[in-house]
């Protein structure tokens, strides 16, 4: 009963994305440990962390999809969310380095060091417990997105003000941590980790585990986003997105709904920040960048905004084909290819790839359809007649 | 004043003005538990700016809204206060949620805890088809319950804008041009709609088809300029000097 | 129209400026006039003259003291000499070199030839000083009134007691104010340093020190703020406060007047956007590589002049006020054409589609030009700075809030009082009644965006001559440019006047406290705070037609 509801709540579509993610979070790491180098299957160090990097992206652009795609809150400072929710992490990780860091010092991080620190800053109490840093990784987005969102909604600042006061928001992060007497490592941000719950950052092995929890937290975050979107409040939320003014006129708190998702959302990224910067070994101010942030927005626009699978799916093909361009001759063509999706998401595919898809697969069935009736030779098969209806 | 404390909706000497327009001039307008009221008038008689008021959508700039035999003053609520209150509302143009189906239109007005904790895990995801099904039999949209809001005609979508009313469960329905671009047929059938949601609730009809309105069989507000010309049966209304020179038409 | 007034304030404001300056001009000409000859001078020069064959520190001092008593045009030429190393001495005579290298005797000021044995007059620091002072009192006769001011300066700061006679001579004759007001400060500083004097006269010294009121005169006061008693100690105390308090009031004007120059960059850089975003609005992301491609222009058309026609360089700016309007208006009107027309009525896709556009533009420059900075030099009249009651005032910025200010007029006159400007506003507030009554809306709509885009282009023009010239140019306006028309209020030109001054002063204000980036971050977050109050800015529209 439960497990067929379960079922029915995840749909299709996403049992194959859970299904893909299992078998991705299995197969990786064992042909990447196991599989000798030069035999075709192994997969080598560098494209874990690189997968890894893609499945992190994938759960932000759930995250962003559940509020653009569901709520219609257009975000263009969700990166801020994602690299708060990296600090955190990275804050974790340069306390593990302890006495290995360059000055040696137990307790403060090279940088502080460098900077004539004498004491630790307050905001860097505790974080050399694990517990505290996870649940800073959550609450300090989770904070963020709160007082802003309770200011922002409450005075019922929408659509393209909401957005440009996004971007401000992560713009004003950005100048802000660039400052060095912010302390947390200014221009050259949190770096040099040496390990993490005492295990070798830079290990194989570690890496392979790093990689599997990423799989289990997409897959979760996916699960949570979908229950959402599923239950009667993820109505609620796409009436929002549809009627903002008529939800109200239901006697919905319209302000209370989208806080809620809004900050569920910048948690969900916060989290991604944070298995991120593990993986690629570096967090720094210009993961706040606000173009980073309007990146994302088009890996969900790709994809298929309001769909969670296409957000996921978006993430991991923008960012490979970013590596396919910047890694070859093509590089300098890059952003005219980036700049090119935009354009053509907007305005040729405005249900992204998922969308596409399921034309596609409407227009096969149509196709199959009306074989099927010229073959069995039935005339009628629309049962309602078209037009409206005048019961009496 | 017995006026204010026996009636449900007590407008008085209600002004509001846009940038200088003055779209209410001093409105007075009491309604009685059960009453049934049409309000007729030229475009700009501020009949959709009263609606506004009454709902929170704009604040009065003077002048006193009352609510519930005089006991709650809505200038101090918002929209979704108003609503829980017990004022439920129809726009002049149907405002349906298009992506979701009928069923769930009325699922999400049905009356009962609106909070995110109520929709993401409470009562509102227990709600039976039985009770939505009840609603989409009195508007007679049974039959669509499955389908998207979206893909119906323009006459069923207003009536599931009136299910929704009704699921609300509303002490007062505020319904904002129920019958434009219907045919006849639908006019009639929500003439007789309407007459059976006034026995047990209060309602307050803006219209400006004079047919439908007398088939309301109510009393009439004329409206003009942003305050009341005249008040009465259909009959004296219609009858009226002013009313036939500013709206009616000789 | 509530913000004319302020508007026509601003040109008064410039206006004054400018027309101080000429007049500063006009009197420094017209009141020259040659000081009284001093008696007996040919004979004391050439008796100084001759200590310079000496080739000895202690003759040329006792030399150089004689030619001061002297007091001729052509001591001041000899010791100017002196001090720049071109004074030869030798058994044939005294020669120098004027500025130019033309030589010239001593003696008779006669151009003349150096003989091969005239060997340079040598000075040591000492001397050099002695040289100065004696330059100084020296020239307190200048000819020339803005030398003798400067003297006169000189001596306040030197408090020259050996200068006392010379400026008590020259004052009986004087009659520029202007100098004559140098030389009564500068008397007084001798007199408050000679303590000797008696204490009425050191009052009215020190009174006369404070009412000069500049840094000089402060410093002078606090050195002797010290060592006095009584009176003239109260006299001092007071003429520090007043000082004090007049270049506090100077530096709050020049924070003012940075924060205008700000704003107007601001203004500049937003006034495009005011057009396609609070007008139309079109949410155009693209909006600041407009301004880039401006900048560009400008650095394209002064690469040519400079490689063709070098002699006419200052009219490159000029001539690419037109070709920036132009080209970024192309440019708009391609991208309004091509893209944006399919998404009116879809901000948020607007939004994405020209974040898109943007990175194609900063690409394709980045691919034309290089990512490196172009340099754009600044013709011969932006370059330098003057004086105002006490303010720096570069030319630069002036002419920028000048043409910012020229710009947004032009831009009302456009809005106001053209047939595109009348049929822009009927498209704006409802395209079906314009579409009906025989608009053009699709011509009018890319009409309006290229309108909205060339001004970007100007801006550019503008701005390339304060920052640098970068594919990143645009970038770094973009979020501001945003802020200034959503604080002023869309659709409302005069809000967005007022918004970018507010905001340019504001960020001034905010600086010394807090330092440029701080105070940037605490403008935004107050900016944020502020649209939670008020979402539709500081002087929004009211009404039914803005529900929608």
């Amino acid at each position: 009963m439960l497990t067929a509801r379960f079922f029915r709540m995840i749909e299709g579509r996403g049992l194959v994305f859970l299904g893909i993610m299992a078998l991705v979070a299995l197969l990786v790491p064992l042909c990447n440990l196991y599989v000798p180098p030069g035999n075709p299957f192994h997969v080598s160090n560098g494209t874990v962390v690189l997968l890894g990097k893609y499945l992190c992206y994938a759960m932000f652009a759930v995250a962003l999809d559940l509020v653009w795609g569901y709520c219609g809150i257009l975000s263009l400072g969700h990166g801020a969310f994602f690299a708060l929710g990296g600090y955190a992490m990275g804050m974790y990780l340069m306390r593990q380095i302890g006495t290995r860091g360059v000055y040696a010092h137990p307790v403060l991080p090279d940088f502080m060091v460098f900077l004539n620190y004498k004491d630790l800053p307050l905001t860097w109490w505790g974080f050399q417990h694990f517990p505290y840093a996870m649940l800073m990784v959550v609450l300090v987005p989770g904070l963020l997105a709160f007082v802003f969102g309770w200011l922002a909604f409450r005075s019922r600042v929408t659509g393209v003000y909401l957005s440009i006061m996004t971007q401000a928001l992560t713009y004003a992060l950005w100048l802000s941590f660039f400052r060095n007497d912010m302390g947390f490592g200014g221009n050259n941000g949190l770096t040099d980790f040496k390990d993490i719950l005492g295990f070798n950052v830079q290990a194989q092995g570690t890496r392979a585990g790093l990689f599997i929890i990423t799989c289990m937290a997409l897959a979760l975050t996916f699960i949570i986003a979908r229950m959402i979107v599923a239950s009667t409040y993820g109505k609620v939320l796409v009436a929002i997105r549809d009627g903002e003014s008529r939800t109200r006129f239901l006697g919905y708190r319209v302000e209370h709904h989208k806080l809620l998702v809004w900050v569920v959302s910048a948690m969900m990224a916060g989290v991604a920040g944070a298995l991120y910067v593990p993986q690629v070994g570096i967090i720094n101010p210009s993961e706040f960048h606000p173009a980073n942030s309007i990146e994302a927005v088009v890996w969900v626009a790709l994809g298929g905004r309001g769909t969670l699978v296409g957000a996921a799916l978006g993430a991991v093909v923008v960012n490979w084909l970013k590596t396919v361009f910047t890694t070859g001759w093509l590089a300098p063509y890059w952003l005219f290819a980036l700049g090119g999706l935009f354009v053509l998401v907007t305005l040729a595919m405005p249900k992204g790839l998922i969308g596409v898809w399921e034309d596609v697969r409407a227009r096969l069935a149509n196709r199959k359809a009306i074989a099927d009736a010229k073959a069995s030779g039935a005339g009628s098969s629309d049962v309602r007649s078209p037009g409206p209806q005048v019961p009496r | 004043m017995s006026a204010v404390t026996q009636s449900i909706l007590y407008l008085d000497g209600v002004s509001v003005a846009f940038d200088g327009f003055k779209a209410l001039r001093s409105l007075s307008l009491t309604l009685q538990p059960g009453e049934m009221r049409a309000i007729i008038g030229p475009n700009g008689a501020g009949k959709t700016t009263m609606m506004d008021v009454i709902t929170g959508k704009t604040k009065a700039d003077e002048g006193d809204v009352l609510f519930d035999k005089g006991t709650i003053d809505l200038s101090r609520y918002d929209e979704a206060a108003i609503a829980e209150l017990g004022i439920g509302r129809k726009f002049q143009k149907p405002t349906v949620f298009e992506s979701h189906t009928v069923a769930d239109n009325v699922l999400l007005a049905l009356k009962g805890d609106r909070s995110p904790f109520s929709a993401l895990f409470g009562a509102r995801n227990r709600i039976t088809g039985e009770i939505i099904d009840r609603y989409l039999a009195i508007v007679r949209l049974l039959d669509h319950r499955t389908r998207l809001a979206g893909a119906l005609s323009h006459g069923q979508k207003q009536w599931l804008e009136i299910a929704m009313l009704l699921a609300q469960d509303p002490k007062l329905l505020l319904i904002d041009e129920p019958v434009a671009g219907m045919t006849d047929a639908e006019t009639d059938v929500t003439a007789e709609l309407l007459k059976d949601i006034a026995r047990d609730h209060s309602v307050v009809v803006v219209e400006h088809d004079m047919g439908f309105v007398r088939a309301l069989g109510c009393r009439v507000t004329c409206l003009h300029e942003g305050s009341v010309l005249a008040e009465g049966s259909i009959d004296a209304v219609a009858g009226n000097e002013r009313v036939i020179e500013v709206y009616l038409g000789r | 129209m509530p913000f004319a007034p302020l508007l026509r304030s601003f040109m008064l404001c410039c206006l004054v400026v400018l027309s101080a300056l000429a007049l500063a001009a006009t009197q420094a000409q017209a009141q020259a006039q040659t000081p009284a000859a001093m008696p007996a001078q040919g004979e004391r020069l050439a008796a100084g003259l001759e200590r310079f064959k000496a080739d000895s520190f202690a003759d040329t001092e006792a030399a150089v003291a004689a030619i001061a008593a002297a007091g001729s045009a052509q001591g001041v030429a000899i010791l100017s000499a002196l001090a720049d190393r071109r004074l030869f001495a030798g058994a044939a005579g005294v020669f120098y070199r004027d500025a130019a290298g033309q030589a010239f005797d001593a003696l008779t000021g006669q151009p003349a030839t150096i003989p091969a044995d005239a060997a340079m007059v040598r000075l040591n620091n000492r001397l050099r000083n002695v040289v100065q002072a004696a330059l100084g009192t020296m020239t307190l006769l200048s000819p020339d009134p803005a030398q003798r001011v400067r003297a006169a300066e000189a001596v306040f700061r030197s408090r020259d007691a050996s200068a006392l006679v010379t400026i008590e001579a020259a004052l009986t004759s004087e009659q520029n104010p202007r100098v004559r007001r140098a030389f009564e400060e500068a008397r007084a500083a001798i007199l408050l340093a000679s303590a000797d004097a008696p204490e009425e006269l050191l009052i009215a010294a020190a009174r006369r020190i404070a009412e000069a009121g500049d840094n000089d005169a402060i410093s002078l006061l606090r050195q002797f703020a010290g060592q006095t008693t009584g009176g003239l100690k109260a006299v001092i105390d007071q003429g520090i406060v007043s000082i004090e308090q007049a270049q506090r009031i100077r530096a709050w004007g020049q924070t003012l007047w940075f924060g205008i120059s700000l704003g107007s960059v601001l203004l500049l850089a937003a006034i495009g956007l005011a057009i396609t975003f609070g007008v139309m609005g079109v949410i155009n992301m693209a909006h600041g590589e407009m301004v880039m491609i401006g900048a560009y222009v400008t650095f394209v058309v002064q690469e040519l002049f400079r490689n063709h026609a070098p002699h006419l360089l200052d009219w490159s700016l000029p001539l690419a006020i037109p070709l920036a309007f132009i080209t970024a208006g192309l440019v708009g009107i391609a991208i309004e054409r091509g893209v944006i027309r399919f998404l009116y009525g879809r901000p948020l896709e607007t939004l994405l589609a020209t974040f898109g556009i943007s990175l194609v533009l900063q690409q394709a420059i980045r691919t034309w030009f290089g990512p490196t900075n172009r340099e754009v030099s600044a013709p011969s009249y932006m370059a330098g700075s003057f004086e105002f009651v006490g303010l720096q005032i570069t030319y630069g910025r002036l002419w920028i809030v000048v043409f910012t200010l020229c710009v947004f007029a032009a831009l009302l006159l456009v809005l106001k009082a053209t047939p595109l400007g009348l049929q822009m506003r009927a498209v704006t507030q409802n395209r079906r009644m314009a579409s009906a009554m025989g608009i053009r809306t699709r011509f009018v709509d890319a009409m309006t965006f290229g309108l909205g885009s060339g001004i970007a282009g100007v801006a550019g023009v503008a701005l390339s001559q304060i920052d640098n010239v970068s594919p990143n140019l645009g970038q770094s306006y973009i979020i501001d440019s945003f802020m200034v028309v959503v604080f002023g209020g869309v659709g409302n030109l005069w809000g967005t006047l007022v918004a970018a001054f507010t905001l340019g002063i504001a960020n001034k204000l905010l600086e010394p406290f807090a330092g440029a980036v701080l105070g940037k971050i605490i403008i935004l977050v107050l900016l944020i705070l502020f649209i939670q109050k008020r979402p539709r800015g500081l002087f929004a529209l009211k009404g039914r037609a803005v529900e929608q």
